[in-house]
Order: structure tokens, then C-alpha cells, then sequence
């Protein structure tokens, strides 16, 4: 065993008490640094950022005002909002990194195939369908299941016309969307969150209901990708998750279709999912809504406001059970 | 390792960097359009982390052989409470804006407030006995049956976890695999405890 005694160690050799606290305080400070710098990133790399990003691609969209169908009165949100706060489960489940992960989505060329118990079955391009159908402007609230609104500036075409010109024979009742199926584009596809693609449905007399609508625009733009590019539908006195996204098919049908959520969750998820604060999500309450950007929280309304114009369509139907 | 007042110190601050930029971001509006759901979330998950980041302290200390860890369990346990009080907070507050007769029906009507709630009601007798008085005062053993609740206020955060989300599981999932992995290595370590001193005598007949 080689152990100095004191007297062979040089007193060079000895490092002085100052130099020795100055390195131990030296590295003390870069342990925290690191420590504290490395717990930074992770906090940052776990919560989807909110990192902004632009949606150059949009273009104008003319449209022709439709003053009786959009609601007047309540702010609009913001399009910060609007296209940063996302359901879009096929790019990812967080709602703030649906604008990042959606980033550079193709929506060129686009055909949307309409078919089933119609007359003149058809696949449009979609910018032969724009050309068909003049967008309008339509201000809606939008409230969806989980409890938060916005009031959305549309632009799109009552998917009533669409269904005109391709004529549904008298045995449709019901009219199924699909979402595309594309795990390349939509990377989120590849895990098995939703039974894919994404299905949705409405009746027949909903479906031709003036306020229901095909939207290819927000905010006089084109869509953005992470709100549906570049065909949606929207039906705004249902949760917003009946509001289908990157409609690749129509089908008319005469059974009432399957639809994503009520697959995924029958108890908690109706077809029909009008918005009615007197019907509780069976894991919390709808009777009240937080409007994006304001601070409190409002009431729930009856089929989100648009009670006048479609109460009509249930009428004899007890909503509790046909939630 | 001789610099537990170091260790302690890296802990701590460690242990505030999220509320530090979480703040920050609050302050700079950088919290996405639905900032108070962000804060319920973000602190919810940070009461789960820590619960586990200290039920995972025994185990590491052990499996390390570094008793001295045992010194920032205290530590860990606390700041699981207190961004389990910051998460109870913003729903009181932000979410049922202090309506105690709303907040006792969601209470008792959705099972994912109620295991939320008995979490947080289980850690308080565990935060209120933390100090080295009240571990006197009780004694040890009944200090460490007492603090058994941990077990149970991480089963029900899971839970409550995993019951909010709407489809996607995978992170409840992963927070649960962590707590099983955690829970059966105690289950295993107090069986073996057991089984080893009885079978001893035994062998040696």
C-alpha cells in the first residue's frame, strides 16, 4: 500500500484551502445550472408548447355575406385561438400541438367522392366543388363536448346544395362522412387512439338543414390544416366533434351510419350529440361553457343558441335518451 | 455522500423550475387559448410526478445503496402536496368558481372528482405530519403506518387521471405502469422480509 506520509508530501502539492473552496463552489454552481436547466427543457419538451406558428399557404376566399344565418352580437375569437387549439386526434391528441404537427398538410389535389342512394353519384375536386358552390360567410358557435366555445367566422356552402346536385334517391335517411386515412400525412394515424379513419353521421333532414354547413375557409382565408383542410363540415348546434374534418367521402345511406366517438364510448358519446346543458357528459357537467379567451364561464344553451332554427327536427324525440 | 444541505438545495430548485415557467408563461400570455385548463393540467400532472418521484425514493436508495437519499424524501412528498393544493385550487377557483354546493355534487357525482379530491384529502394528514416533531410524536411505527397512505393517494391520482382523459390513455397508462413497478417492488420487499427470518430457523434443524 502506497500511503504518503505527511511529511513526503510536498507543500506544493497541497492544494490550498482557498483554491479547494473555490472549486467546490465552482462545481457545486454548474451541478445546479445543469440540474436546473435540464429540468427547464424537460418541463418544455412535456407540455405542448404553445409555439406559433404561420399559415402562409392561405389564400383569400370571396364569399358573399349571409347576414341571417351568422350570429351577431359576440365577439369573435381570436384566429390565434382558433387555429391553435385543436381537436384533431389524427395529428395528436394535445390540442395545442395539432397547429405544429399539421404543419405542410397537402390538401392539393383533393377529391371528395359523394355517393351511396343517390341518383348522379359524383367525385369532385375540390376546387371544382369551390367553383360550384360560392362560399358565404357564416359566423357560428362552436361548443365542444369538453366544455369550451368559440364564435368562428366560417366561409363555406350549405352541404344542402352539394346534396342537391347529386340527387339522393327516396330510400337515403342518413349521410356518412369519412375523414382521409393517410398515416403518412396524418402521422397520428399510426397509433390506435381512434378506430381510423374517423366516421361521423347526421340524418337526413339534418344534413339538409340550411345551417349546416361545408366549410373551406375561416376568416376569409382558406382552411388551415388543423381546422379541417380543405372540406369540413360544420353543424353548429352539435358538439363540435360531429363537425367532421378532411371530408374525403359522402355517403347516403339508409341506416343510421356508425359514428367514431359513439364507437369509442357508446355511454358518453350519442349519434345525435346536440348541445344540451339539461344532458351531462356522464364525467362532467355541460351545463356550463368556458368561451376561449374570457376568464369566467357562461351558461349552456339549448342546441348552443340555435334552438329557433332547429328545435323543430326533435320535436317528439325525449333528447335524454337520444343524447 | 456528505452534502445532504447541497443535495437538498438541487432538489428544491429543480422542484420549482416548473412553477417558475409556468408563472413566466402566464405572465407572457403564453399559455394557448385555454390558459386555466393548461394550469389544471400542467399542475395536475406535476402532483402525480412527484408523488411517484418520491414513493420512487426508497426503491433507488436501496437498489443504489445510498441511505443518505432517504433525506429528500420529506422533501419530494411536500411539493407532490403542493401542486396537489395548486391543482385543487385552479378547479375551485377557475373551474366552479368557489360554489360549494356545485363543488360538493361533482363531489359525489363524478367519480373522477371524487377520486381526485380523496387524493388530495389523503396527502393532507401525510403533509401535516412531515415534520420531525409530529414523526416524534407519533413514534416511528405508527409515523410509517400512517404515511402508508402515500400508496393509496397515488392509486386514486392515476385513477383520476386516467378517468379525464377522453381517448388517449398512453400517458395515465404510463403513470400507472411506474406506480405498479414501484408498489410491487415494496409488495416483494415486505414479503421477502418476512419469508427470509422465518425460514432461517428452519434450515437450521
Amino acid at each position: 500500500m502506497l500511503i504518503k506520509k505527511p511529511e513526503d508530501i510536498k507543500s506544493s502539492e497541497i492544494t490550498d484551502e482557498k483554491a479547494y473552496l473555490n472549486r467546490r463552489l465552482f462545481m457545486r454552481g454548474a451541478v445546479l445550472a445543469a440540474s436546473t436547466a435540464a429540468t427547464g427543457l424537460l418541463y418544455r419538451s412535456l407540455t405542448a408548447s404553445s409555439r406559433r406558428t404561420t399559415t402562409e399557404e392561405a389564400t383569400a376566399v370571396e364569399s358573399a355575406p349571409t347576414p341571417s344565418l351568422s350570429i351577431e352580437g359576440e365577439k369573435l375569437t381570436s384566429l390565434e385561438a382558433i387555429t391553435h387549439y385543436n381537436n384533431f386526434y389524427e395529428f395528436s391528441t394535445s390540442k395545442q400541438a395539432v397547429a405544429e404537427k399539421a404543419e405542410g398538410f397537402i390538401s392539393r389535389p383533393w377529391t371528395i367522392s359523394v355517393e351511396g342512394l343517390v341518383n348522379k353519384p359524383k367525385i369532385f375536386d375540390i376546387d371544382d366543388l369551390i367553383k360550384l358552390n360560392p362560399p358565404e360567410d357564416r359566423v357560428y358557435r362552436l361548443r365542444c363536448v369538453e366544455g369550451w366555445s368559440m364564435v368562428i367566422p366560417w366561409l363555406g356552402f350549405p352541404l344542402a346544395a352539394l346534396l342537391k346536385q347529386v340527387e339522393p334517391n327516396s330510400a337515403a335517411r342518413f349521410v356518412e362522412f369519412t375523414t382521409l386515412l393517410d398515416p403518412d400525412r396524418m402521422p397520428n394515424q399510426r397509433t390506435s387512439v381512434l378506430d381510423w379513419p374517423y366516421v361521423e353521421g347526421l340524418r337526413l333532414d339534418e344534413a339538409l338543414h340550411p345551417l349546416t354547413l361545408l366549410a373551406v375557409g375561416l376568416y376569409g382565408k382558406t382552411l388551415p390544416p388543423q381546422n379541417g383542410a380543405p372540406l369540413r363540415l360544420v353543424v353548429p348546434w352539435k358538439y363540435g366533434f360531429k363537425s367532421i374534418k378532411s371530408i374525403v367521402k359522402i355517403r347516403l345511406v339508409e341506416d343510421q351510419p356508425p359514428t367514431t366517438w359513439n364507437d369509442q364510448a357508446p355511454g358518453e358519446y350519442g349519434f345525435y350529440s346536440n348541445v344540451n346543458p339539461q344532458v351531462d357528459h356522464p364525467r362532467w357537467s355541460q351545463k356550463r361553457e368556458r368561451r376561449i379567451g374570457e376568464f369566467g364561464q357562461r351558461d349552456t344553451l339549448l342546441f348552443n343558441g340555435y334552438a329557433d332554427e332547429v328545435a323543430g327536427l326533435y320535436e317528439g324525440m325525449d333528447l335524454k335518451v337520444y343524447y | 455522500m456528505k452534502e445532504i444541505g447541497f443535495a437538498k438545495l438541487v432538489v428544491f430548485v429543480n422542484s420549482i423550475v416548473p412553477l417558475l415557467l409556468l408563472g413566466w408563461d402566464g405572465l407572457r400570455g403564453d399559455l394557448g387559448a385555454n390558459p386555466l385548463e393548461f394550469v389544471t393540467h400542467t399542475t395536475g400532472t406535476l402532483t402525480l410526478v412527484f408523488l411517484l418521484i418520491s414513493l420512487a425514493v426508497t426503491p433507488l436508495r436501496k437498489t443504489l445503496g445510498q441511505p443518505w437519499m432517504i433525506k429528500l424524501r420529506r422533501m419530494t412528498g411536500l411539493f407532490a402536496f403542493f401542486y396537489g393544493c395548486l391543482h385543487l385550487m385552479t378547479y375551485l377557483w377557475f373551474d366552479k368558481f368557489f360554489n360549494i354546493a356545485e363543488i360538493g355534487r361533482d363531489t359525489i357525482k363524478r367519480p373522477f372528482i371524487t377520486l381526485g379530491m380523496a387524493s388530495f384529502f389523503l396527502m393532507l394528514p401525510l403533509a401535516l405530519t412531515s415534520t420531525n416533531k409530529m414523526v416524534k410524536r407519533l413514534g416511528g411505527r405508527r409515523w410509517n403506518r400512517l404515511h402508508r397512505l402515500v400508496y393509496l393517494a397515488a392509486i386514486a391520482g392515476v385513477i383520476h387521471y386516467w378517468m379525464l382523459v377522453k381517448a388517449d390513455t398512453r400517458i395515465p397508462l404510463a403513470f400507472g405502469a411506474v406506480l405498479a413497478v414501484l408498489l410491487i417492488y415494496r409488495a416483494l420487499a415486505a414479503f421477502f422480509k418476512r419469508r427470509l427470518p422465518a425460514q432461517e430457523p428452519s434450515e437450521n434443524l
